[in-house]
C-alpha cells in the first residue's frame, strides 16, 4: 500500500457526522456529545495522533464576518475556506501576514482548507521570519469548550492586554481545548512587488550561514530557505518585499553583502511568487515516500543536526530554524538525533507509526501536566480530539 | 477601590515567615522593615498604597524557587514586581503579602546574532536590553515608554507595547522562550531559541497573565538588525476627523510606517509649552515615522506627503536632520512628563478599531463637558491605541472619584465600538472592575481555569485581573 493510499484510508474518508450550522447548534451538539468527537474543517490536515470519535466537520460555519480594510483586520468563522479570505483581502490589496501552508500536497489530501484548521495547526509560512507565526496575526476568537460554553477571547483590534490571551492557546491546540467558532486576524498591506536572490551549490552548513548573514542586515529579507537537493544541485533563497524601488535598493545591497557566498541570481517577481509557494507548502518532499518530520531548533544548529542524519531529503526554512525532512516509515527520528535545541513533529505518517511514536515531541514532566490540567479545565469530559497532541 | 482584607492568621505568623525566607536567601535578600517596605507599596498607579508583609530580593532562580516553595507551604500571597512602572496597580501589595522584586536578576546569559536572539534574566530593563545589542547594530523592538526603567519581567507581565509595534509587534510577538518558576517551587523550561514552542503555546498564554501564572527568571527575545536610518514627518490638522481620514488613507495607501502618533490641541499644548518643540497650535497633531535607507525613506515619505496634502494640513513638516527628529519626537516622548507638571492626571489605554477614531474622540469630548474635567488624547494612531489623559486635582474633594469615573466611561466607549479596556498597560487592579464590561462570565471562568492550571492555591498576584466577586471563592479556598 502505498503512502497515499494509507493515508486516505484513515477515518477521514468517512461519511461526515455532525455539521453544525451556526455557533449555536455547534454549542449544542457539544453539550449534548454523549462521547468523544473528531473534529474537522476541510479535513486537509490531518496531523496528529490519530483520534477516534464521531466526526464534527465545521464546514458549514462558514462566512466572512467583517472586513475592515482601514483598521488591518478580518474576522471569519472558523470554516470559511482560506481562499475566499485571501481572495477578498486581495481585492483591497492586503493578505494575512503569516503566509500559511496548505498542508494537500504534502499529506495527500485534496479537500478545501478552512480559516478554522489554519488555527488550529497554528499554520505558518516563510514569511513567519519577518512578520511572525500565525498566532502572532491571529487577535480574537470564539470557540466553544468541552461543556458547550461559548467563550470569546480577544477582539477585533491589534493591541490587547485585556485579561489572559487565550487566543495563544488556541492556536496550535488541535481541536483540542475548544471548538473555533470565529477567528480575527491583523491583515497586512500586500507589498507592490517581490524578487528572489539565488546563491548556488552551497552545501548545508555554508548556506545556512548564507541565511543567517542575510537576515542580520537591515534589508528586510522576508523569507529564507535552502533547498539541498533541488534538480540542479543546492539552491539558497533570499525573498524581498515591498515597493519596486525599495526592492530594487535592497537587493544591490543585499546581493553584495553575499559575494562571499559565490554568485548570485535573480528570480523575478512571478517566478519568486512559485518559488515560495513551494517552499511554503513543502512541494520538494511531498512526492517523497515515507514520513514527513518537521524540526523546530536554532539556525546556528540546524545544519549539525542534520548531519548526525547523513544525506537525507530534507528542506530548510526560517533562516534554518525550520527543517522538514523524509525519513522511512516507522523510523523513530528523536532516537537518531539525540538531543538537540528545539523539537521534532512527525507530519506524515501512516496511522500505526502515529499511534506508536508520539507526534508531538515529548515534553518535560511539569509542562506535560500543565498541558494536561489545561486539557482538563476546558473539556473535563476529554471528548475533543482526545489523545490528538500526545 | 477595593483589596481584600489582609488575612490575619499571616499577619500574626509575620515572624515566623519572615525567619523562613531569611534562611534561605542572603542577608540583604529580605527586606522587612516598615521603613524600607515601604519603597514597595505602589507601582506607578500611586493612588493606592499598602506596604507589604517583606520584600525578597532574590540574585538567582533557584532562590525564586526557594522563595516559592516557602510562600507555597505556608499560603502567603506573593506579588511580582519588575521595576515597578505599571500604571495599573499591577504590582500594588496587600499587608498580608511577599513582594517578590527581581531587580537584581539583571544578566545577560546569550546574545547569538545568526539566531537573532538574546538571553537575559528578567530584571534587566528594557532599554538595557537593546544596550547590549546595540554595538552588534541589533536592537530589541518593544519600546515602552518606561523603558529607560521598566524590566522586561514586567514587559512579560503586561505584554507591554510601544510607539513602533504597527511594524514590529508587542512583546508577545517577540518572546521566544522562558525560565519561568511556578508558585510551588518548580521550575519549568519553555520555548527556547527557536520559533515556536512544542505542544499548546504556553508562553502565549503566560506572556500578558500579570504575574498571576508564574515568576519569569529569564527570558530569550528576539532581536533585529537596526535599520539604516529612519524619519519622522510632522502633519497638523483642522480636525480630528481629517487627521484620522489621513491615518486611514496611510494605511490603505499600503504604507507601513512604524509609528503614527497622534495627539490633541490640549495635549499639544501643554507639551508645547514644556518642550518648544515647535508643534503648530491645531485640533490635531500626527507623527508618522518611517524607516528605510535614505532613499527608501525619500519614496515612502513622498507618497505619504502627498496622501496627506490632499487633507489639507495647516503644517507639514519632514525632518531634515537628526537633530530636526529629535525635536519632533521630543514634544510626544514628553507627554506624560509635561502633563504632570500642569495637572495630576490619569493615563487610559484603551484600544479602538482604527476607523471609530472620530466618534470615540469626540465622545470623549461630550464627556469631558459632562464630568468637568479637562482630557488630553495622546496616543498610538496606527493600531488604535488610545492615552486619554484625564486631568484632575488630587487634594479636591471627590476628584480621584470623579475622575476615575470618567475613565471607566472612556473605557466603557472603547469595548462598545468593538475595542477592548487595555492595549498595553494591563488590567492590574485599576481595570480590575471593568472586565465584566468587556467579557461575560463563561468568558472570565475560562480564564480563571487557566489560572487554576498553574497556580491552584491561588496566591500568585491573586487580587488583580478579575473582579473581586467573580475570584472569591476560589482566593477564599485558598486559605
Amino acid at each position: 500500500m502505498s503512502q497515499t493510499d494509507m493515508l486516505s484510508a484513515a477515518p477521514l474518508s468517512q461519511a461526515p457526522g455532525l455539521m453544525p450550522k451556526t455557533e449555536a447548534e455547534l454549542a449544542e451538539i457539544l453539550a449534548n456529545a454523549a462521547g468523544p468527537l473528531r473534529i474537522t474543517g476541510g479535513g486537509t490536515r490531518d496531523i496528529g495522533a490519530p483520534v477516534q470519535g464521531e466526526p464534527l466537520s465545521l464546514v458549514q460555519l462558514s462566512g466572512i464576518v467583517r472586513y475592515d480594510p482601514g483598521a488591518l483586520t478580518v474576522v471569519a468563522q472558523a470554516g470559511t475556506p482560506v481562499a475566499e479570505i485571501e481572495a477578498l483581502l486581495a481585492q483591497s490589496g492586503q493578505r494575512l501576514p503569516f503566509e500559511p501552508m496548505d498542508h494537500r500536497a504534502l499529506l495527500g489530501r485534496t479537500g478545501t482548507p478552512t480559516i478554522g484548521g489554519v488555527v488550529a495547526v497554528n499554520a505558518s509560512g516563510p514569511r513567519r521570519i519577518q512578520a511572525g507565526a500565525c498566532r502572532d496575526s491571529l487577535i480574537g476568537v470564539r470557540f466553544v469548550d468541552g461543556q458547550g460554553q461559548i467563550i470569546k477571547n480577544g477582539g477585533r483590534v491589534m493591541k490587547n492586554v485585556t485579561g489572559y490571551d487565550l487566543v495563544k492557546l488556541m492556536a496550535g491546540s488541535y481541536g483540542s481545548l475548544g471548538v473555533l467558532s470565529e477567528v480575527s486576524f491583523k491583515t497586512l498591506p500586500a507589498p507592490e512587488t517581490q524578487i528572489t536572490l539565488q546563491l548556488s551549490g552551497l552545501e548545508d552548513a555554508r548556506a545556512v550561514q548564507a541565511l543567517c548573514d542575510a537576515l542580520s542586515t537591515p534589508y528586510e529579507v522576508t523569507a529564507a530557505a535552502h533547498d539541498p537537493q533541488a534538480a540542479g544541485g543546492a539552491n539558497t533563497f533570499l525573498r524581498l518585499e515591498g515597493l519596486a524601488a525599495s526592492v530594487a535598493y535592497r537587493s544591490d545591497r543585499l546581493a553584495a553583502s553575499l559575494a562571499g557566498y559565490g554568485a548570485v541570481d535573480v528570480v523575478e517577481a512571478a517566478a519568486s511568487q512559485t518559488l515560495w509557494q513551494e517552499i511554503r507548502d513543502v512541494t520538494p518532499l511531498a512526492k517523497t515516500p515515507g514520513d514527513i518530520w518537521r524540526i523546530s531548533t536554532r539556525p546556528s544548529q540546524a545544519a549539525a543536526l542534520m548531519a548526525r542524519l547523513g544525506d537525507i531529503p530534507r528542506l530548510y526554512d526560517w533562516g534554518g530554524g525550520l527543517i522538514w525532512l523524509a525519513q522511512p516509515e516507522g523510523r523513530d527520528l528523536r532516537a537518531e538525533l539525540g538531543g538537540f535545541s528545539g523539537h521534532a513533529t512527525l507530519i506524515r505518517a501512516n496511522a500505526e507509526t502515529r499511534a506508536r511514536l508520539p507526534v508531538f515531541h515529548p515534553q518535560a514532566a511539569p509542562l506535560a501536566a500543565l498541558a494536561q490540567n489545561l486539557r482538563a479545565s476546558f473539556d473535563p469530559r476529554g471528548i475533543l480530539n482526545p489523545g490528538v497532541m500526545s | 477601590m477595593q483589596m481584600p482584607q489582609p488575612d490575619a492568621k499571616l499577619l500574626s505568623e509575620r515572624d515566623q515567615i519572615i525567619a523562613r525566607l531569611r534562611a534561605v536567601l542572603p542577608e540583604d535578600g529580605v527586606i522587612w522593615d516598615e521603613a524600607e517596605t515601604r519603597a514597595y507599596e505602589c507601582d506607578a498607579l500611586t493612588a493606592y498604597r499598602c506596604p507589604p508583609l517583606a520584600v525578597v530580593l532574590p540574585r538567582s532562580t533557584h532562590e525564586v524557587s526557594e522563595v516559592l516553595r516557602i510562600c507555597h507551604e505556608l499560603s502567603v500571597p506573593v506579588i511580582p514586581r519588575g521595576s515597578g512602572t505599571s500604571l495599573a496597580g499591577g504590582a500594588l501589595p496587600t499587608a498580608d503579602a511577599v513582594v517578590l522584586g527581581v531587580s537584581r536578576l539583571t544578566e545577560v546569559l546569550e546574545i547569538n546574532t545568526d539566531d537573532r536572539i538574546i538571553r537575559v534574566q528578567s530584571g534587566r530593563t528594557n532599554l538595557s536590553v537593546s544596550g547590549a545589542v546595540e554595538d552588534l547594530d541589533f536592537f530589541y523592538a518593544p519600546d515602552p515608554s518606561s523603558q529607560l526603567a521598566c524590566a522586561i519581567a514586567g514587559n512579560i507581565g503586561m505584554n507591554s507595547g510601544g510607539a513602533h509595534c504597527l511594524k514590529y509587534g508587542v512583546t508577545t510577538n517577540n518572546l521566544l522562550g522562558v525560565t519561568m518558576v511556578m508558585m510551588d517551587g518548580s521550575v519549568v523550561e519553555i520555548g527556547g531559541g527557536h520559533l515556536d514552542s512544542e505542544g499548546l503555546d504556553l508562553l502565549g498564554v503566560i506572556c500578558g497573565s500579570e504575574g498571576q501564572l508564574g515568576v519569569v527568571t529569564e527570558a530569550t527575545l528576539r532581536i533585529l538588525r537596526k535599520p539604516e536610518g529612519a524619519r519622522p514627518v510632522l502633519m497638523g490638522f483642522d480636525s480630528a476627523e481629517i487627521a484620522g481620514a489621513c491615518v486611514a488613507d496611510i494605511i490603505e495607501a499600503g504604507l507601513l510606517p512604524v509609528a503614527i502618533e497622534y495627539m490633541d490641541r490640549p495635549c499639544i499644548r501643554v507639551c508645547e509649552d514644556f518642550t518648544k518643540a515647535g508643534y503648530p497650535d491645531c485640533d490635531a497633531l500626527l507623527i508618522v515615522e518611517v524607516e528605510g535607507s535614505p532613499a527608501e525613506i525619500d519614496a515612502q515619505m513622498a507618497l505619504i506627503k502627498d496622501l496627506a496634502q490632499r487633507h489639507n494640513p495647516v503644517e507639514l513638516r519632514e525632518s531634515g536632520s537628526e537633530a530636526e527628529s529629535a525635536l519632533i519626537w521630543k514634544g510626544r516622548k514628553s507627554a506624560f512628563g509635561a502633563m504632570g507638571r500642569v495637572a495630576d492626571y490619569m493615563c487610559l489605554d484603551g484600544t479602538i478599531p482604527v476607523s471609530e477614531l472620530p466618534y470615540v474622540l469626540r465622545r470623549i469630548g461630550e464627556l469631558s463637558e459632562q464630568y468637568g474635567l479637562g482630557v488630553a488624547n495622546v496616543f498610538h494612531a496606527g493600531d488604535g491605541n488610545l492615552h486619554p489623559l484625564i486631568m484632575f486635582d488630587a487634594n479636591k474633594e471627590g476628584q480621584l472619584e470623579l475622575c476615575e469615573a470618567f475613565g471607566a466611561d472612556i473605557l466603557k466607549l472603547c469595548v462598545e465600538v468593538g475595542g477592548c479596556l487595555t492595549g498595553e498597560h494591563g488590567v492590574g487592579v485599576e481595570k480590575r472592575d471593568l472586565m465584566s464590561d468587556q467579557f461575560n462570565a463563561q468568558d472570565l471562568e475560562a480564564q480563571l481555569t487557566v489560572k487554576d492550571a498553574f497556580d491552584p492555591k491561588w496566591l500568585l498576584n491573586p487580587a488583580k485581573v478579575f473582579p473581586l466577586p467573580v475570584t472569591a471563592s476560589r482566593r477564599e479556598q485558598a486559605q
